[in-house]
This record gives C-alpha cells, structure tokens and sequence, in this order.
C-alpha cells in the first residue's frame, strides 16, 4: 500500500501568510528535486535542514516561486517516511503551481487523512488517533463521493461520459480482433486507432482549456492595480466594485479570512490583490507606492495600470511600464476628461494601442472598454458564461493531463507501428483515468461493450 | 446395501478435461488418487467444438503444460490441425489453437491414466459425498460402493441436473444422452451450496459425403505446426499430413427460417430458465440480436481422422430438430446435407463460485475441492486449469504442505481463479485476453519462464525437464548481456543494411539493445550485423527480441505488478469479523464476509469494496496486528 510518494497542501492560508505544501513517500526528495532549485539538492541534505531556493517549472524553466524547504528523513518525520515540507509565499496561485508541478513531477495528490493514515500504518499513532483518521477518511470519501455525484449531473461528466464510450467502442473493436481473430469483425488498423485516438486529444485538449477559463471564472483572474498615488486606482476599485458587491472568497478548507476581493466587470470576475495596500496607501508618498506594486505583479494573472493622462509619465511611471512589456498588462490612461499631458508618442512606442484604455473615473467611462479588453486578452473576446463546462478541480485538472499523454503515447505508438494490443495498454490507461474523474468502476463494461457491439458466437 | 469398496488419498469424481488433470497431478504428486466417472467411454471427451486452444486458452494450455500437467501433450499427440492466430499483432495476443481428433484425444488421454502409477480409473455414478464433522471424507455410488479418501475433487461439468432441450423436446440428461448425474446436486443443496442454473449449446454435426466443399473457402493449418507442450517435438507430436477446415456462411433464407420459427425457439418461448452465455450465443440469439448483420461465418471442421461427422461450428441451437436441418439447408455448401446429430441446448447446475477458496477448496465441507463447469466456467481449458490446480491443492493438502495458488500476474489460470473466487460470475465465465491486466506479461511465449518453477516445485517437472528449463533461462541472460555490451559501428555494410531495413543511418557506435528497439529491426538482421559465437536456439532468440523490443511497456506492467504483489503480501486473518470494523461501508462488511478475502489484494477486487474501506481495512489490521504481537 505504502509504496509511492504523495503530496497536499498541508496548510491553507491566505495571502502574506506562509502555505506549507508537504511531500511524504519513498521519492519524496527526489520529486521536490525535480521542482526545486537551490544551492545544493535536496536529496544531498542531512535530515532536519531548512533550505531556501526556487521552484521552477522543469518544462518552461520559470521560476514560480521563492520557498523555504524543509527536509525531514525517514523515520524522524510525522509519517515516519521521507518528508519534505516546502514553505510558499502563500497566494493561491503560486501554491497551487506547486502542487501542481509535485504532481507532474510523480506525486501523486493525497486522500483526506493519508498522512496521518500512513502515520499510524508506520507506528507513529496509536489507535484512538487512528480511529480518528477512520472517521476522517470515511466522511471525507462520502463527501468526495457527494461531490462527485453532484458532478455527474453536469455537464463535465457527461463529457467524459461521451469521450470514453468512443475510448471503449475503439477498445472493444481492438479486442474482439484479439480474442475472435477468425471473426468477420473490420480489422483494426493503426491509422484507424490513430484517427480515434486524435479525435479523443482533441476533446481533452478542449477540455483542459475550458480548464483554464473554468478556473478563471471560478476563482477569479488575479488582478493586480499598480501605479503611483492620485493617479485614481482607489476610485478605480470603487468604480468597479460598485458593479458588484465586493465579496469575500470562501475556499473550501481554508480559515475565512478576507484573502482578496472579488469584483467582476461585464461578467468576468476579478480577484484583486492588496486591495486593503491600495485603500491605505491613497495618500502615501510615492515611493511606498512603487514597491507595494511591485510585489503585487508577481502573483497577478492581469496587471492593470493606471496613470494620470493629464501630466507627463515619471521615471518611476517610465521604467515600471518597461518592465511589464511582456507580461498581460493593460494601461488605464485616467483622467481622460482632463487635458491630455501625457506623453503619447512615447507610450505607442513601448506599449500596444490595444492595451492602452482611456478612461475617467469621474464620468465613470471607460469600464466597457476595460471589460471588452480583459475578454479579448483572456477568452479570445467571448466569454462563454452560457456554457458551464469548467474544469476546474486541480484533481481533474491532473487526471485529464494524464489521459491526455496516454493518448498522447498511444499515439506514438501507431506512427511506430507497434501492435494493437500493445497500443490498447496506453488507451486503456487513459480511459481509466477519465474513469477516476466520473468515479465509473472499471472493469466489467468492457467485456460488456464487447459483447454488446459484436456478434461473437462457436 | 453400501460396502466399503477403498481407501484412497484423493478422489476425482469426473474424468472430464478437468478430472482428469486433477487426477492426473495428485497421482503424480505421490497420493493414492481414485478417478471415477459415469462412463468409461467417456473420458476427456469433447461434447462441443473440437478444437483446443485460441487466445486466452492456448496460454491456459501452455501454463497447464508448464505446471506439468496433461493437455498440452495430448493435444500436440492427437491434433489434426494446427494454427498459430493473432501473427499479426504483438507476441502476448498470438495464440496456437488445433483442431483435434476427439476421438484420438480421448483415447490417448485414457491410456495415460490408465498407465499412471497410482492412479485407478472406474466407472461409477457418484450419488453422495460422505461428510463427517463437517468434513468430506469420500464418495458413496449408486451401486452402494462407499470409497474413503482424505480429499474429494469434484467436476461434474454439465452433468449435474443435465436437461437437454431441442425446441418443444426436453428431457433429463447429461452431454450427448449421457445419463445425468441427479442427486448428487441434490446433496450438495443439502450441504448447503448455493447452486446456479447455467445454459450452453452445441451445434448440429452433419455428413462430410454430404457438404459440397466447392462452395466454401478452405481453412488449412500452419506450414510448420508449432506445439503446446515444451516438452513436444516432430518426433512425439501428430505426423500426419493435416486436414483443413472450410468457411461457409449462412444466408438470407437462413435468418428468415430463423425467424418464422422464432415461436417454437426455447430460447424465446421461456422455456430455457439458465443462463447462456454472452460470448457463444446460438445463431437464432444471434439473428436476433444483431438483425442488420447479412450473414454470419459457419466453419465445417472435422471431428477426426476417422469419421465422417463434421461440426458446424456458428450454428450452436436449441431450435426443434426440423428447423435445425431446414437451416442447414439453406447455407452454402449444406444445400442437400445430412444431418448426423441434432444440435441441443443444456442446462446444469453450477456452484456460485464465491464459495470457494482459491485454492479451489470448498469454504462450506473442507477437504471438498470443485473445478471445472461446475464452478460456472465454459471451455475445455477453462477447466483443465483449474483442474490441476484443484488437483495440486487436493494432494498438497493430503501431504499436509502449503497449497498453490497462482496470482494474476503468474498466469491466466490465476485471472479465471481469482475473477471466480473473489467477484463470482452471473453466465458461465469464458476466458479472454481482455481479462487479463498484465496481459503482456502472460504471454503464450513464456509460459514456461512463468510458471515452470512452481511445477518443478511441486514435483509435477522433472529433474531433466527442469534442467534444460535452467539453461534456457540462462541462455536468454547471456543473450541480453551480450547484446548490451556489443558496440555496432556506423560503417558501410551497418549503413546499408540499415537502409534496406527502412531505418535511419547510425550516427554513433550504439550497442544491439539500442538498435534492437528501433521497430524496423529484428534479431534476424543482428545475426548479420554481430552473430554469436555459439548457435542460439530458436526459443531463446524469440525471448530476446521481445524482452528487448517491448521493454518499455514490459517495465510499465512489471511495476503494477509489483504495486499488486504488495497488496497480495498483505494478508488477512481467517478469524477477522468485519462487522466489527468501525468505518467500513455495510455493503462492503457483508461481501468480504462472504468472501473472505485471503489478502488485502484480493479484498480489494470485490465489487462494493471501495478504496475508503480498503484503507479502514489496513488501518484495522495494523492495530490487530499489534493487537495479537503484544498478546504474545
């Protein structure tokens, strides 16, 4: 049972506090290696050591974050296995990253109560403990199990209903030409498994981008508000709360503190960072003002800056733009309904017309405009609110990823012209694993489909 | 009036594909084995297709061979046609099937009981089992001979309760009008088993003289048979030249006779209460269900060298003997045949198969072992498999050692045994490929590599036969070491051989391994490239090159493998009251207290156990553990 490494977020917080993701499991250092980037590697570390370094995504090489890890080796920890506790800046975002990246790098996302379970499995709990976990295992799994039922009403999971009735009629098909191969089924070829096989990537491709929409509006697009003080980013955020009611996140698991504030314009929710830094610092000197935001960019998905279209850029103002060439950045020119001051040849030489809004908050123009870019920039300009297909849930989210590279696998295999039933191991894999997100048993409705899609008889 | 008529070590009631390996592998084993049947004449016969082997049941052969067992021998000895399937798709799927002789394989398989030391063969109709304490101690016939044994093997096959049915016709009887064995299930009933009432058929056999062959496709054997057995050779197996079979096909006159005559279809008419299987339906179940479907394949094979009877194998039916040979008519080829034995269904009685251990043994009478039809199976082979592990555990039990059982990684007897034990089955149960999830593993190529170890354990492999399985294995593990650290250099005659193979010129020096992966090349092209120094058996390079050239998906299963033989080391006290278990799901309480899971693998293939109780279940058997150490 206790054969592979395992990983959750162990503490959730809101931002500016610490989250702890922990790793426990046999590949424990050798997985958050995979992620880490420090002066020496994990797996050279003496137990009970605390390291600073980066995580880094191994794939595109960016840095998601600056951490604290902590290295505790078997059997000195809380499971009694190999422990790694990586301490994040906190913000769900690069939180999650880093879960996310533990998962891709071989851990594989831990049950509600695992640690603790494997805490007692390796001795280190007594009982009455244990029979605590028990009730925790059983009431989250009839919770989780609730929570599946309820997806199985929507949308998503008839999806991946759909999407594996094609992976089980192919399967099917290849195995009535493994086990009736006298019969006069149509023989399976491999440009045939390669066509079906393209047709199911093409689904979760499309599934995993209704991912990213799904998590946008779900939590919201991390909006960060960054510009000097007076130049109207407080009237701003009132201007767009006033749209909606600014509410209070409540994150399944987390304390309820107020994390960020949800505002949403023509539909599409932001989550606005350091909303309290901005009320505050209104009447700040200057430089105060700069660095808060400097903080805040890091973590936004959209970074909105404002500036005062009536007086001319400063340095500050200058190199700040500069630095966010790149990044998804819109400029509110504020203050429109005042004489234009600012320098307007040199922002089209350094920002792109499209990104550049003139707005006033004064006369409450301008918020269409915002809402049409922010649409443009994150959904292709639709905003598909009609449709609720969202994935959404990082489980998922990993599963149909692990689907997809079977497939992907799969695949590779026809081009090499590897045999069918070899490619079948790969397409089976798949289908499982969409299996797990709809929380279909595997094994009997195979054989049914075959018997069902064929006239198999002596 | 009852006479005590023996005492043995182990009985076998059934001398059937099942019966008699079981037989067959206690005497061997060193018991004191009896093997009684309703008729003599009837040994190892083959009531259905006479054929042996196919995907899934020709590794079941050869694993049955591998452990030492009898099938693999008599078929390579009596076959009259031998084919390897499944060339074309990758080495785990091929699959050898023969068509027999059936009535040289009953013959050949009597002689070899008949000359087994310690084995005695008799002709009785067994009527009771004789239980004390709750205990089987024997067999009691209908003559009144009581017989004594320390462990009883039951294969009843289809006999149990056997009711023939042909269209309005219904009569009580075993296989082809054999007498069926009736109260026998009634003692079983008594002893509390719980009995299923399963189906299954048999198509009309007709005239050879009387099939134009002109009007269907030949089907002959492979060039150069290959064998079952790895202890076969040209000089043991079947020489004659082999007889082909022929495909027809039925038409559109055959499926409206079928249906005109739909309201006299036992099937149909509510008269058949068993159920049949999914996977052999009769050609009327068949028309029924897939109505869209033009024609379907016949295939006249014949039933031996010396008969003219052929079997019409797609035309398994129950429809009323006119029908039967108006439809017979109306396929190509069969248009003025003659029909020799009308095609019937047949219902049994069966065992619910979660009664049993897997071991095979009885949960209710110790010592009472099943195997075969009656635990809900189909197929010869099905049941020879599970006859020899039914038969290994009877003796291993009489010689008071550990018993056998053969995991689902090890062997396809291992999937159809656990699938049976751990989730039952509601039609009887076919073995196919798709079952198995190491299927790449349990390939007809290495049975022996898999399961040669536990026969030599056992004692059912001999010192010489176990030898060169030694050197077999040692050859291989030259091979691959050798491949590994020979260099092959990019020149001139590598490059070109390279190209005529279609594949991309080398840019390095690269070791055999590595270019034994590239799809386009095979160990054939590295005999040129870097030959051995010695000859290299044919078996052996065949290991090679499959153990190289799917590597990649054969490391994947071997580590699920080993995920599963961690939950399979888990096991579960015998004495555990799951009703006790705090946290476990009440469904899930009430089936692995009906199975009574041996390990916390199988526990957790019980259908309604979920992985929430699998780890409420570890977590008890941790503080039992500890519980029962600390009392000590």
């Amino acid at each position: 049972m206790i054969e592979d490494t395992i990983a959750a977020i162990a503490t959730a917080v809101g931002e500016g506090s610490i989250a702890v993701i922990r790793i426990s499991g046999p590949e424990a250092l050798q997985i958050a290696d995979r992620i880490y980037t420090g002066k020496d590697s994990l797996a050279s570390q003496p137990t009970h050591t605390i390291h600073y370094g980066k995580v880094r995504d191994p794939q595109s090489g960016e840095t998601v974050d600056e951490v604290l890890v902590s290295v505790m080796r078997a059997p000195r920890s809380f499971t009694m296995e190999d422990v790694v506790e990586i301490s994040c800046h906190g913000g769900i975002v690069p939180v999650r990253r880093t879960l996310d990246l533990l998962l891709d790098a071989g851990a594989r996302m831990a049950e509600p109560g695992e640690f603790t379970k494997r805490a007692f499995l390796n001795g280190r709990i007594d009982l009455a403990q244990a029979e605590a976990v028990i009730d925790l295992i059983r009431s989250r799994s009839d919770r989780a199990f609730s929570i599946a039922m309820k997806q199985a009403e929507g949308s998503l999971s008839e999806r991946i209903r759909m999407l594996r009735h094609d992976l089980v009629e192919l399967m099917a098909h290849i195995e009535v030409n493994i086990d009736y191969p006298e019969h006069d089924v149509e023989e399976m070829t491999n440009t045939f498994i390669k066509d079906k096989t393209l047709s199911a990537i093409d689904v979760i491709e499309g599934l995993l981008r209704t991912a990213k929409q799904g998590k946008v509006m779900r939590e919201g697009i991390i909006t960060a508000i960054v510009g000097k003080p007076n130049v109207g980013k407080s009237s701003l955020l009132n201007e767009l709360a006033q749209e909606e009611r600014a509410i209070v996140t409540d994150i399944p698991g987390t304390t309820r503190d107020v994390i960020e504030e949800f505002v949403t314009v023509n539909g599409i929710p932001l989550k606005l960072l350091d909303t309290a830094g901005i009320r505050e610092t209104a009447d700040v000197v200057e430089r105060i003002g700069v660095e808060r935001s400097r903080g805040a960019i890091a973590d936004a998905d959209l970074i909105l800056m404002v500036v005062n279209s009536n007086e001319p850029l400063t340095d500050e103002e200058r190199a700040l733009i500069v630095q966010l060439q790149g990044k998804p950045m819109l400029l509110l020119l504020n203050k429109s309904d005042l004489p234009a001051g600012v320098d307007k040849k040199w922002l089209s030489e350094h920002i792109e017309q499209e990104r550049m809004i003139e707005m006033s908050m004064k006369e409450h123009r301008g918020i269409d405009q915002l809402g049409e870019a922010i649409a443009k920039m994150f959904f292709s300009g639709e905003v598909e609110t009609a449709d609720p297909t969202y994935v959404s849930n990082s489980r998922h989210i990993h599963l149909l990823n692990q689907a997809q590279h079977s497939l992907q696998e799969a695949l590779q295999a026809t081009e090499q012209w590897m045999p069918i039933d070899m490619i079948q191991i790969d397409i089976r894999t798949s289908w499982e694993k969409l299996g797990e997100i709809v929380g279909d048993a595997v094994g009997e409705s195979l054989l049914d489909q075959i018997f069902s899609q064929f006239c198999l008889g002596k | 009036m009852g006479y005590h008529a023996g005492d043995y070590d182990v009985i076998v009631i059934g001398a059937g594909h099942a019966g008699c390996e079981s037989a067959l592998a206690a005497a061997r084993m060193g018991c004191e084995t009896l093997l009684i049947t309703i008729n003599l004449d009837m040994v190892a016969f083959m009531p259905c297709n006479p054929s042996i082997g196919g995907p899934a049941k020709g590794h079941v052969v050869r694993e049955i061979d591998a452990l030492g067992g009898e099938m693999g021998r008599n078929i390579d000895r009596t076959f009259i046609q031998m084919r390897m399937l499944n060339t074309g798709k990758g080495p785990a799927v091929h699959a050898l099937r023969a068509q027999a002789d059936k009535f040289l394989y009953q013959h050949t398989m009597k002689e070899t009981i008949e000359l087994q030391d310690n084995l005695e063969l008799r002709q009785g109709m067994v009527e009771q089992l004789i239980v004390e304490n709750g205990e089987c101690k024997g067999v009691i016939t209908k003559t009144g001979a009581e017989y004594h044994a320390k462990t009883v093997v039951l294969t009843t096959g289809t006999y149990l309760r056997g009711k023939v049915i042909m269209g309005e016709l219904m009569y009580e009887s075993g296989p082809n009008n054999q007498q069926p064995s009736i109260k026998l299930s009634d003692n079983l009933r008594e002893l509390g088993f719980d009995l299923v009432r399963f189906k299954t058929g048999t198509p009309p056999r007709v005239l050879r003289e009387s099939i134009d062959f002109s009007k269907t496709e030949i089907q002959p054997g492979d060039e150069k048979p290959r064998y079952f057995s790895y202890e076969s050779t040209a000089d043991t197996a079947a020489q004659e030249e082999q007889l082909p079979c022929w495909l027809t096909y039925t038409t559109s006159n055959t499926h409206q006779i079928i249906n005109d005559n739909l309201h006299r279809a036992p099937m149909f008419s509510g008269q058949i209460e068993g159920t049949g299987p999914r996977y052999c339906p009769s050609i009327e179940d068949k028309i029924v269900r897939f109505h869209d479907k033009p024609k379907h394949q016949i295939f006249l094979e014949p039933e031996g060298r010396h008969t003219s009877e052929y079997y019409v194998q797609g035309l398994s039916t129950s429809m009323p003997e006119d029908v039967q040979l108006s439809m017979l008519r109306s396929i190509s080829g069969l248009e003025n045949v003659r029909m020799m034995r009308t095609g019937y269904a047949i219902e049994y009685d069966a065992v619910v198969p979660t009664q049993l251990w897997p071991t095979l043994e009885t949960k209710l009478v110790p010592n009472l072992f099943t195997a075969g039809q009656i635990n809900g199976t189909s197929g010869y082979e099905e049941a020879a498999g599970q006859g020899i592990v039914a038969g290994i555990n009877a003796a291993r039990k009489v010689q008071g050692k550990e018993s056998v059982v053969i995991d689902r990684s090890q062997g396809y007897i291992g999937v159809l045994i656990d699938d049976l034990v751990t989730k039952g089955t509601n039609e009887p149960y076919r073995l196919l490929t798709s079952r198995a999830e190491y299927r790449l593993l349990l390939r007809n190529d290495n049975a022996d590599l898999r399961l040669t170890p536990i026969g030599y354990e056992i004692g059912l492999i001999q010192e010489e036969r176990h030898e060169r399985f030694l050197a077999k294995k040692e050859a291989i593990a030259n091979e691959l070491a050798r491949l590994a650290s020979v260099k092959i250099r990019p020149d001139e005659d590598v490059q070109q051989l390279l190209a005529e193979a279609g594949t991309a010129p080398l840019q390095n020096s690269v070791d055999a391994v590595t270019l034994l992966r590239r799809p386009e090349i095979t160990y054939s092209q590295l005999d040129v490239l870097c030959p051995p120094d010695d000859d290299i058996a044919a078996d052996v390079k065949e290991q090679v090159e499959i153990q190289v050239k799917y590597s990649g998906y054969i490391e994947k299963q071997l580590l699920q493998v080993e995920r599963l033989k961690r939950m399979e080391s888990k096991r579960i006290p015998d004495d555990i009251d799951y009703y006790a278990v705090h946290g476990i799901a009440s469904e899930a309480k009430q089936k692995l207290a009906e199975i009574r899971p041996l390990s916390v693998g199988q526990a957790s293939r019980i259908s309604g156990v979920t992985p929430a109780d699998i780890s409420i279940l570890l977590v008890y058997l941790e503080h039992y553990n500890q519980v029962v150490a600390s009392r000590s």
